[in-house]
This record gives structure tokens, C-alpha cells and sequence, in this order.
């Protein structure tokens, strides 16, 4: 390893940022299966409710295979999860694999959705207002920002989801006021989860500018007289990515969290809306799929964020390997 | 507690108090005023809109939702507050303990809870419902645990700054105890931010908390939170859209309680202070002040040969900071000639406004300072209405600047080659791959060897002399005229100091460009320029021919001469320095700034500033008791008080 890093430093960044990678999916297979193991009781019995006889919960026990040994169901599961067979959804009595297919791309288009409308807004706002404010100017617009986009911050996704519902869906009646069906009803459940992201974003970037403005090297480059696009296109914005990217991964993954709550306002049939019923419906095959799904979403996007870090800020890679 | 009434005092710290006072009124007297009118049930009065006996209407059972909310806010805090104390008691210690532990497992425990620290609790909150069954017991937990990795990092971050402190290095070495460690000196250093921090986090977990109730994994019915009330409310949002709004109204507005309490505390603990504009009045006083106008035109300037166009004309220069508080002044009536290829040196102490002169030559002065001339001409051309491409052009050519700190003054994100080659790119519309060529030519020029390869590099990879020798190439790149180098070699270390100052002296041979020289080294300045000039609280004190300065006439320039040691200074005595501080820009006396530090002092220096006057040919100084040229000042080089 030390050979690679004096010749590679960058090679071996990526090497152990997939290594580990890995290594946390590995896990959290592991913590998906274990999910339903750990469950004090009999989960059969809970599920099926107090009416249940024994010959019907004997029945959904060997369905689920919670009667074999745990070595094998562990053995059973991995080999089950590499052929996508993820069992079959009790309440819903169809291929967990099916309802995932169906149901993931609805969630994944509000999501990326609001992650662009989330980046595009706060990074060029934040520049903006920046360059607007530095040095003190303009006090009036720079407390108007921080006061509107405080409170922005503040309400949560859900709260303001459900007063988009009702100013837009309910009193002015221009827009659906749930479930998916033509492109206007899209709007509102990508607002309310890239509204509270974006404000905090747009504060950061904020900040990120003034601070980069007031580098020497900004003094260097405005030396050299170059016209106002080059100055903030390509001296600033690539100091302000780390950090904006830094947060905008944890703002993605807050996203993740963020459809389920935001699905459940507007009736979108994506997989965060699903997840609530399977809970509440004690739906077992299905908690267990979609919970690795959604952490598996996690993970992902943290490593990508790691990697884009490491390719933008060269430093950085060096430094966290 | 005076930090706290500093808080409340200002207006975001008082009004998140106000709010967050409320909050903890409803939450004390909530149950006990209204719990009995939101347990009432009536059956005649189901899912009614609002009136006047029920503001937000009524629920499914007829129940009161204000009263409701109004109750609600004790379990919705509750709750939130126990969430908050697990995390605190759970990732508090954990981040204490990682930073007394050896290296190994320090790193391994941090990477563990970093990586935690991504992970959002409702996903936690989720998997828990899943383990200990859907209610408030499980949203608790998960809300704890969820925050517990942010609460780790936070203690861990604050306790390896505590734990790399000298005296804890000495208390290990005298065999304290890992715990004993812990309690007694570090838990003890980190506990008010800690504090103010699990405090603030209350209003996160009450949404997170209320997020979770809304998803009906949180609170199950009978009770109800505020989330609960919320999403309860949802079903009717078409008739009554206030049993939804009324609690989420709850939620916003005391996580916005907990928000401004927690920015104006932060604030008062950081102590950050807003500028403030000046007032009319203190314009008028800036204006004033003198040396606020150019005096009378000067006498033909001194310096520049006769018959040649100067590269730089400077006549009555001034730099203010009018918004600063006080308003400040630091660079007054400063004007000199520059001939092409002549070097020109600054100097002066730390605050004596050389480097705000210079940067407003080149008009890149910082937002917030202004400046004013009487004339301020380069190349002919008036550099306050100078402006459109063609300006840009000639200025991003014509007239390089080369800063102080090399480590800084590179953009780390841009490779060399781009920052090289982007001036020429732009202003002269050279194609990419010439312009690459010549970069490598001029970088070989400053003697930086591997050019191509150098190009293709970060300015981190580089080494601070080559840094400073690749801004110079920079400068290089178009047709310069006068070069500006503001401490160019201050940073660098004596032997890479030698090579930058040989480079310049080669440059000014070989491209014939001006150039001023800044800094505080005397000696610098008097191997490489043929004229210097000392500046001293913002005004130009003496300027003079660098024959004529081993004689200054000015106490002060003859002072900063003769504070120069060389080799016949005598070793076993302290190195000779000048006593007193120099005056604050913003508090400039009256008269010459020097004369509280001046041991030639009039009475007429307190009152009045001395205008310069020429005392030779091309040598000018401001005093109105200037020694004689062989006068010797010995006397007045106090050796350093130790």
C-alpha cells in the first residue's frame, strides 16, 4: 500500500473509499436481516394478530423461513438478495421485487428532481447575493435574505407541504392537491422538499463567497482584470463546492428521509409512502427490502459525495485517506 | 448568566427568548388550563369549521383542536427533550472518550461515528419502529440514538482541542489516569458549549419528533402531539384547513424560538460584530480631517527625468474606510512620479499604509475602501473614469501585481496553467496552446524548472519560493509596465529571498518595466531601487534617492535606517528599536503622526502637519525639524528595553 500511495495518493483514496463502501453494505445487509430477528416475540404472531391459530402462524412462519437455523436463513438471504428475490409482500400478495420497480422510480424523480432545483437555487442565489453583499454593501437585502431563508430553514418539509397543499390544491385550486398525475403535480412535492434544503444551501453558499472574496487569491485574479463571469465562474465557485457539496450530500440524504414524509402528504406512490404501511401493517418482507433499499441510498450517496470531494479539492483526498 | 442577558438584549436573542418563554408557558400551564375543554368530547359539535368558541374548529369527537394544541405542547417538549438527553448521554461521553484514547482506536471510532453522523434518524426511527413496535417509546429512542453521532462529533471535536493543550500532555505524563483525565479536565473544559448545543438541538428533535408522529410512527392515540394533531388535521385540510395549520404553526414557531435564542448566543459567545455605516456627522469630520483634500498643486515632481512621459503620476492620494467605526483615514495626500523602468521602493512599518497606496494605485482596493486624488494617472490614462474593455485590457497587461504570501495568493482550486494563461486568454485573445507555451517559456524565465509539467499542477504542490516565482511569471505574461510587488519576499526564507530579489533585478534589465517595491526592510529596498519612499501613518514622510538615505532627514527614515543591523553591530547589545507604537488609523493626531514617538518633536508638530518640501534635487521630506545631512541620530536609537 505504501508503494501506491507515494506513486497514486488519488488512486488510493478511491481504493479504500470503495472499500469501504462495501464493507458498509455488507453491514447493512447484515442490520436488514437482522431487523426482523431481533424482534422481541413472536413478529408472526404480531403480525397476524391475536386471532391467528397456530396452524396458520406455523404456516407464515416456514413462508418467511424463520424456522430454519439463522446461519441458513443469513445463507438464504444473500443468495436470494443476488438474484433480486426479495420475497413476497403480505399485505400487498406480490413480489417485493415487483412493488420496488414500480413504486422506486416515482420516488427517484421527485428526489433528483428536487436535488437539481435544490443546487441550481442555492448555488446561484448564494453567489448572487455574495457578490451583492460583500464588504458590508447593501445591509438591507443581506438581513432580508438571512431572515427569509432562517425561516425558511425552520418549517419542516411536512409542515410546509401541507400549507402548499392547502394554499395551492385547496384555496387558490391551480394545483392537484395529491397524487401523481400530470407534470403540475410534480410542483409541489418537489418544492417542499427542496424549499427548507435550498435555503440552508443558499446560506452556506453565501457565506462560502464572502469568504472566498476575501482571499488573497481573489485580489490576485482581479489584478489580472478578468471580466466578472471568469471571476465568480472560475475563482469562486470551485472554492465554494467543497463545502456546498459537503452539505449538499447531506442535504441529499435528508432527501432520502425527506420523500417519506413529504409522499405520505401528497398520496405519491413511491417507496416512502409504502414503507409507512408496511410498518403499520407490520408487513415484514417488504420493511426489510425497502429499509435496505433506502439505506443502501444512503451509503451510496455518501460515497459518491466522498468521491466528487476527492476529484474537485485534490487536498482533500490526500488528507482523509 | 451575563453572556445570557447579553442575548436577550439583542433584538434575534430577545425575540427567540419571548418565543421560547411562551413556549415553556404552555408547556407548564397548557395541560392544566386546557387539558379538561380538549378531553370534552361532543358529539353535536363533530368536525366543525372555526368560530368563536373554537378558533380552529373541532376534531372527529367534537374536541376543541386550539385546546388541543395548547395541551399538546407539554408531551411534544417532553419528548423532545428526552430525546435530546439520550443522544446527550449516549454521544456526549462516547466523543469525550474517543479523544483520550490512543491513536488506533481514536481513528477507528471516528470514522465510525462520521459515518453515522450521515445517516438521518427518521431511517433509524424507522428500523425501530420495526424492532420495538410503532410508538412514542420507539420515535424517542430513535430520535436519541439518531442524534447521538452529532453529539459525539461534537464532543470529540471540542475534546482532542482540549486534549492537545500542554497541561493535559503533562497530566498524562505524570500518570493520571485515562478516566480521571476525563472528568476531571476534560468533560470539565467542554461543558458550555456542550450545553448551549444539546439545548439547541431540542427544537431539531421536536421536528423530527413531530415528523415522525405525522407518519403515525411517533405518538400512538389516545394522546397526541403536536405531529399527531397534524396529521390528524390532514384528512379534513379540504374543509378545515386550520385543524392542520393550527399545530403545524405550533412546530414552526417554537423551532424558530429555538433557532434565533441559539444564533444570538452563538453570537454573543463568538462575539461577532456587524460594521456599521457612519453617520452625516462623521463624513463631515472625516472630510476635515487633514490631508483629507490634496493641499495646493505640488511643485513639479521630483524624480522623474526630465522630457520622459512618467509611467505613474500620484498627486494628493487618500484611502478612507468610511463605513468603518470610527472612520478611518489610513493613506493621506500621497503623491510621487514614476519614469519607465524605474524602481521605486515603500517602506515603512506595519500600518503605515504602503500596501493600501499600492492597492489603490492598481485600483484593486477592498470593498469598503475608498480612494481619492488629485491625480492618479497610469500611462496618461485617469484611473477613476478609466474604465470599458480597453482599461481592462491595459490594466490586466500592463500592470502586474505580485502579493505578500505566496501560499495564499494562488487559487488552490485552478491549476497553474489556467491561472498563467487566463489574462492572456482573455485580454489579448491568445489561442490556449500558444498561450500554454508561453507560460512554460516565462516560468523557465523565473527559473522554475520542469515547466510543461509545473503547468499541469495545483499551487499546492508547489513550494512557497516557486509559488512566489510563478506569480512573477503571471506578471510576465503580457507586456508589463510597471510592476507592483507588495512584500514580495517577506514570507519566504532568507535563501529564497536572495533568489526572488535577483529575479526582479534580472526583470527590471531585461523588460525595462517599472516597478514598486514594498516593504519593511529598509535594506531590501536599498539594493534594488533607486528611490525610496517612507511612509508613516499613512503620509509619505521622506522620499528620497537611495544614495541620499543612509543621511535621511526625517527622524523617523533616519531612524528606520540606521535600526538596520549589519555586521559591525555590536552582538552583545539588544538590536536597536524605535520605542512606541504607531498610531491607530483611526485615531490620527492632529498634527505629524510621528510626533509622539519623536524625540525632535516641536511644539508646532502636536498642532500641524508639515507640508513636504524639497530639500535637494528629487528629495523630498515632511518635517518641520528635519536633521542636517550629517547630523548623526545615534542618540535616538534607544536600545529595546528587554
Amino acid at each position: 500500500m505504501n508503494g501506491l500511495r507515494q506513486r497514486h495518493p488519488s488512486l488510493e483514496f478511491y481504493a479504500r473509499r470503495s472499500l469501504r463502501f462495501v464493507l458498509s453494505l455488507l453491514a447493512m445487509v447484515i442490520v436488514s436481516f437482522a431487523m426482523i430477528r431481533v424482534i422481541p416475540g413472536n413478529p408472526v404472531r404480531a403480525q397476524l394478530g391475536i386471532t391467528a391459530t397456530e396452524q396458520e402462524i406455523r404456516i407464515r412462519t416456514r413462508e418467511l423461513g424463520l424456522n430454519q437455523s439463522l446461519l441458513s436463513q443469513l445463507w438464504t438471504y444473500l443468495g436470494h438478495l443476488f438474484t433480486g428475490h426479495l420475497g413476497t409482500s403480505i399485505t400487498l400478495q406480490e413480489p417485493v421485487s415487483n412493488i420496488i420497480a414500480t413504486r422506486l422510480p416515482n420516488t427517484l424523480e421527485i428526489a433528483s428532481m428536487a436535488f437539481l432545483v435544490t443546487m441550481v437555487l442555492s448555488i446561484s442565489a448564494g453567489l448572487l447575493l455574495g457578490a451583492f453583499t460583500n464588504g458590508g454593501r447593501h445591509p438591507r437585502t443581506e438581513l432580508s435574505f438571512t431572515a427569509t431563508t432562517g425561516l425558511l430553514v425552520t418549517i419542516p418539509e411536512f409542515v410546509l407541504a401541507v400549507l402548499l397543499q392547502y394554499v395551492f390544491g385547496v384555496k387558490l385550486g391551480i394545483l392537484p392537491i395529491a397524487e401523481k398525475s400530470g407534470w403540475t403535480s410534480y410542483i409541489m412535492p418537489v418544492a417542499s422538499l427542496s424549499i427548507p434544503p435550498a435555503a440552508a444551501l443558499s446560506r452556506l453558499v453565501r457565506v462560502e463567497t464572502l469568504n472566498a472574496l476575501g482571499r488573497d487569491y481573489m485580489r490576485t485574479a482581479r489584478s489580472k482584470r478578468l471580466p466578472a463571469r471568469l471571476l465568480y465562474l472560475r475563482h469562486v465557485l470551485p472554492n465554494v463546492l467543497t463545502a456546498t457539496l459537503t452539505l449538499g450530500g447531506l442535504l441529499l440524504v435528508g432527501l432520502i428521509a425527506g420523500t417519506v414524509l413529504v409522499e405520505t402528504v401528497f398520496a405519491w406512490p413511491g417507496i416512502g409512502s409504502t414503507i409507512v404501511q408496511a410498518i403499520e401493517q407490520k408487513d415484514y418482507p417488504l420493511i426489510q427490502a425497502l429499509v435496505l433499499l433506502l439505506g443502501s441510498m444512503v451509503l451510496f450517496v455518501n460515497f459518491v459525495v466522498d468521491i466528487l470531494l476527492g476529484a474537485i479539492d485534490p487536498r482533500s483526498a490526500i488528507r482523509t485517506t | 448568566m451575563r453572556r445570557l442577558r447579553a442575548t436577550v438584549r439583542t433584538p434575534t436573542g430577545f425575540a427567540g427568548s419571548a418565543i421560547l418563554l411562551l413556549v415553556l408557558f404552555f408547556v407548564v400551564a397548557g395541560p392544566i388550563l386546557w387539558g379538561p375543554q380538549a378531553a370534552r368530547i361532543n358529539p353535536l359539535d363533530i368536525l366543525a369549521g372555526p368560530s368563536a368558541r373554537h378558533p380552529l374548529g373541532t376534531d372527529e369527537l367534537g374536541r376543541d383542536i386550539l385546546a388541543e394544541v395548547f395541551t399538546a405542547s407539554r408531551l411534544s417538549l417532553e419528548l423532545s427533550v428526552l430525546a435530546t438527553l439520550i443522544g446527550a448521554a449516549v454521544g456526549v461521553p462516547l466523543g469525550a472518550v474517543v479523544a483520550v484514547l490512543s491513536p488506533r482506536p481514536r481513528r477507528l471510532i471516528g470514522t465510525l461515528i462520521n459515518f453515522t453522523v450521515s445517516f438521518p434518524g427518521l431511517l433509524l426511527a424507522i428500523f425501530l419502529a420495526v424492532i420495538v413496535g410503532v410508538g412514542s417509546t420507539g420515535a424517542v429512542l430513535a430520535i436519541g440514538f439518531g442524534s447521538a453521532p452529532g453529539f459525539a462529533r461534537l464532543s470529540q471535536t471540542l475534546a482532542s482541542s482540549v486534549t492537545e493543550m500542554d497541561y493535559l500532555a503533562a497530566a498524562r505524563l505524570l500518570g493520571v489516569s485515562r478516566t480521571r483525565l476525563l472528568f476531571r479536565h476534560v468533560l470539565r473544559n467542554i461543558g458550555e458549549p456542550i450545553i448551549l448545543n444539546v439545548t439547541m438541538s431540542v427544537g431539531g428533535a421536536l421536528l423530527a419528533l413531530s415528523g415522525l408522529s405525522f407518519l403515525g410512527l411517533g405518538v400512538q392515540p389516545p394522546s397526541y402531539d403536536w405531529g399527531r394533531l397534524l396529521s390528524d388535521g390532514l384528512a379534513n385540510i379540504a374543509t378545515n384547513p386550520l385543524e392542520s395549520l393550527g399545530p403545524g404553526a405550533a412546530i414552526v414557531i417554537t423551532g424558530i424560538g429555538f433557532n434565533l435564542f441559539g444564533e444570538s448566543l452563538a453570537q454573543v459567545l463568538g462575539q461577532r460584530v456587524a460594521p456599521r455605516r457612519p453617520g452625516r456627522k462623521e463624513r463631515r469630520r472625516l472630510l476635515a480631517e487633514p490631508g483629507a483634500r490634496p493641499a495646493q498643486p505640488l511643485p513639479a515632481s521630483p524624480g522623474s527625468p526630465a522630457g520622459r512621459q512618467p509611467i505613474l503620476r500620484v498627486e494628493g492620494l487618500s484611502v478612507t474606510f468610511p463605513r468603518q467605526r470610527p472612520a478611518s483615514r489610513p493613506v493621506r495626500d500621497v503623491s510621487f512620479e514614476l519614469a519607465p523602468g524605474e524602481i521605486v521602493g515603500i517602506a515603512g512599518e506595519s500600518g503605515s499604509g504602503k500596501s493600501l497606496t499600492a492597492l489603490a494605485i492598481a485600483r484593486l482596493l477592498p470593498n469598503g475602501a475608498e480612494a481619492s486624488a488629485a491625480r492618479l494617472e497610469f500611462l496618461g490614462n485617469d484611473m477613476f473614469t478609466w474604465r470599458g474593455a480597453e482599461a481592462s485590457r491595459i490594466l490586466g497587461t500592463k500592470l502586474p501585481m505580485v502579493f505578500q504570501d505566496p501560499m495564499t495568493s494562488l487559487n488552490p482550486a485552478l491549476h497553474l496553467g489556467i491561472q498563467l494563461t487566463e489574462a492572456s486568454q482573455v485580454h489579448q485573445g491568445t489561442p490556449r496552446r500558444q498561450a500554454l507555451e508561453r507560460a512554460a517559456e516565462r516560468l523557465r524565465a523565473v527559473r522554475i524548472d520542469r515547466p510543461d509539467e509545473r503547468l499541469c499542477q495545483y499551487p499546492h504542490e508547489l513550494s512557497g519560493g516557486q509559488r512566489q516565482r510563478a506569480v512573477i511569471a503571471m506578471g510576465l505574461m503580457g507586456e508589463p509596465r510597471l510592476i507592483i510587488a507588495d512584500e514580495p519576499t517577506t514570507a519566504l526564507d532568507t535563501t529564497v529571498q536572495r533568489q526572488v530579489l535577483a529575479i526582479f533585478r534580472e526583470l527590471s534589465e531585461t523588460t525595462h518595466s517599472a516597478m514598486i517595491m514594498i516593504s519593511h526592510d529598509v535594506a531590501v529596498l536599498g539594493e534594488l531601487c533607486s528611490r525610496v519612499l517612507v511612509m508613516y501613518g499613512g503620509l509619505i514622510m521622506e522620499d528620497a534617492p537611495v544614495g541620499e538615505l543612509a543621511g535621511a532627514r526625517h527622524p523617523y527614515a533616519r531612524m528606520l535606517v540606521e535600526a538596520v543591523p549589519d555586521l559591525g553591530t555590536a552582538r552583545d547589545r539588544p538590536l536597536a528599536t524605535i520605542q512606541g507604537q504607531p498610531p491607530s488609523p483611526a485615531a490620527l493626531p492632529p498634527g505629524c503622526p510621528f510626533a509622539p514617538r519623536c524625540p525632535r518633536a516641536l511644539e508646532r508638530c502636536r498642532l500641524e502637519l508639515p507640508a513636504a518640501t524639497e530639500v535637494s534635487p528629487g528629495h523630498r521630506v515632511r518635517c518641520f525639524n528635519p536633521l542636517t545631512f550629517d547630523e548623526t541620530l545615534v542618540t535616538l536609537v534607544e536600545p529595546a528595553t528587554p
